[in-house]
């Protein structure tokens, strides 16, 4: 193994290591977590959909689960999982849309596990999980009819994205409907500060479990990323005085 | 959890497992067996892209049959045919396939390029009524000069912005603040990768 491969094992090590002992200790210390608006707007969006008899629109991006990009969708599909959980009672349960078909058959087993968690299994259609196009700009033009519907009353776009995100972001804001959005990639990041109603920038798509209450272990992954946080920001402030002291 | 998420659940972690020490531990065992293991997910990737295309027809002959997609269905359902038919008789490579690429689908993909592109600039004109704050203005402003940093303009590049103001911006203050989104993303993704791992996310069948 090489020095890259032996420093990797360590942080995966040391990462894992903290998170269960972070979900141990989770009744002990309950962690208390800033106000994110997006995350408060779109529980009260949950809310509203299951009073008002309308429904929540997912869509979840082109991310190949082979990709290091699908643990933004990973991500998603935890929130997800509990967004269907809570709105299982409704009248409409969500809709879910995606541009890559292994994330569109494991979008289908989340929402049937959801249902079943409800206690509701039977209730469950294969079709309310959607491939909606396999190229970028397919995908989102297959997603606008889904965002225009007129029993949608909000959406999560949440996932691998590059900029034809626009046209989501973009058909939601004629739509005239609550939108929550976030991705994993750069580009799209910028695309959406200036496009949505609601963003989450940079780590804020990964929190949405533990502000979902899906877990302790969300919860116990929250912390551990602030911690290896604080020790990059230390290890490269430290590194930058060492350099200017001409140690390194 | 029932037996099959027990099952579907202990593969998922034995196959993560084995994956992650075959890229960290190269030894020859572990190697070939990661290989293995993604030579068979690239299989039943494009397994999965048949069922995929399945799925979406399904859903847009539900559509027909309730009447509800306002013929954008149908004309779906038949060009979806119409390829299928086209790329087996002409051959993906073939002419047939190439007409339908060249003069169908690469025109389509660049029209929606073009209209993404306005979209964009709708989108940060209407930025300051969305969130006028100092961070949009910033947002606008940074957008502005790096455009005109770099755009060939009629009257000739305009020296400060070109070749200091540009680059400074670029290499600086986007350079630092686009690391520090990526660290936070491979920190996010680390933790998620390792909860899929343990088991606490179960998008495959269990939780």
């Amino acid at each position: 193994m090489n020095l890259t491969g032996i420093a990797a094992f360590i942080i995966i090590v040391v990462t894992a290591g903290l998170m269960l002992l972070f979900t141990f200790l989770h009744r002990r210390y309950p962690p208390a977590w800033r106000d994110i608006p997006a995350f408060t707007r779109l529980r009260r969006a949950v809310g509203l959909s299951v009073e008002d008899g309308t429904r929540l629109h997912f869509s979840l991006g082109r991310s190949s689960l082979a990709a290091p990009s699908s643990a933004a969708s990973f991500a998603a599909l935890s929130l997800l999982h509990k967004s269907a959980e809570l709105t299982m009672v409704g009248d409409r349960p969500p809709v879910v849309s995606s541009g890559d078909s292994t994330l569109t058959i494991l979008t289908q087993d989340t929402l049937h596990s959801a249902y079943q968690t409800a206690g509701a299994g039977s209730q469950y259609d294969p079709l309310s999980a959607q491939l909606t196009g396999l190229t970028p700009f397919s995908y989102a033009a297959g997603a606008i009819p889904l965002i225009r519907d007129k029993a949608v009353s909000g959406n999560v776009i949440m996932g691998h994205f590059g900029p034809e995100i626009i046209l989501l972001t973009d058909a939601a804001e004629r739509a005239n409907t609550f939108t929550v959005a976030a991705a994993a990639d750069l580009p799209a990041q910028a695309v959406l500060y200036a496009s949505a109603q609601n963003p989450l920038i940079g780590e804020e798509l990964f929190a949405s479990g533990a502000y979902f209450n899906a877990g302790p272990m969300h919860h116990a992954s929250l912390r551990v990323q602030d911690i290896l946080r604080w020790l990059i920001v230390a290890s490269l402030i430290g590194g930058a005085i060492a350099k200017l002291a001409g140690l390194l | 959890m029932k037996l099959r998420g027990v099952f579907s659940t202990a593969i998922a972690i034995s196959t993560g497992v084995f994956v992650l020490l075959g890229a960290l531990i190269p030894t020859d065992i572990l190697v070939d067996f990661r290989i293995l293991l993604l030579q068979w997910a690239v299989l039943v990737a494009g397994f999965a892209v048949l069922v995929g295309i399945i799925n979406l027809l399904v859903v847009h002959l539900a559509k027909i049959r309730a009447k509800s997609g306002s013929g954008y269905s149908l004309l779906l359902a038949l060009s979806l045919l119409a390829s299928l038919v086209i790329a087996i008789f002409s051959t993906p490579q073939g002419t047939g396939s190439r007409i339908l690429f060249d003069g169908i689908i690469q025109p389509v993909e660049a029209t929606l390029m073009a209209l993404m592109s306005i979209s964009l600039l709708y989108a940060s004109m209407r930025l300051l009524r969305h969130r006028a704050g100092l961070l949009s203005i910033v947002f606008i402003a940074t957008a502005i000069i790096l455009l005109l940093g770099a755009a060939p303009l009629p009257f000739g590049e305009v020296g400060i912005l070109h070749y200091i103001i540009s680059p400074f911006i670029e290499q600086v203050p986007a350079a630092a603040g686009a690391r520090g989104i990526l660290i936070g993303v491979a920190l996010g993704t680390l933790t998620t990768g390792l909860r899929v791992l343990f088991g606490a996310d179960r998008p495959f069948g269990g939780k």
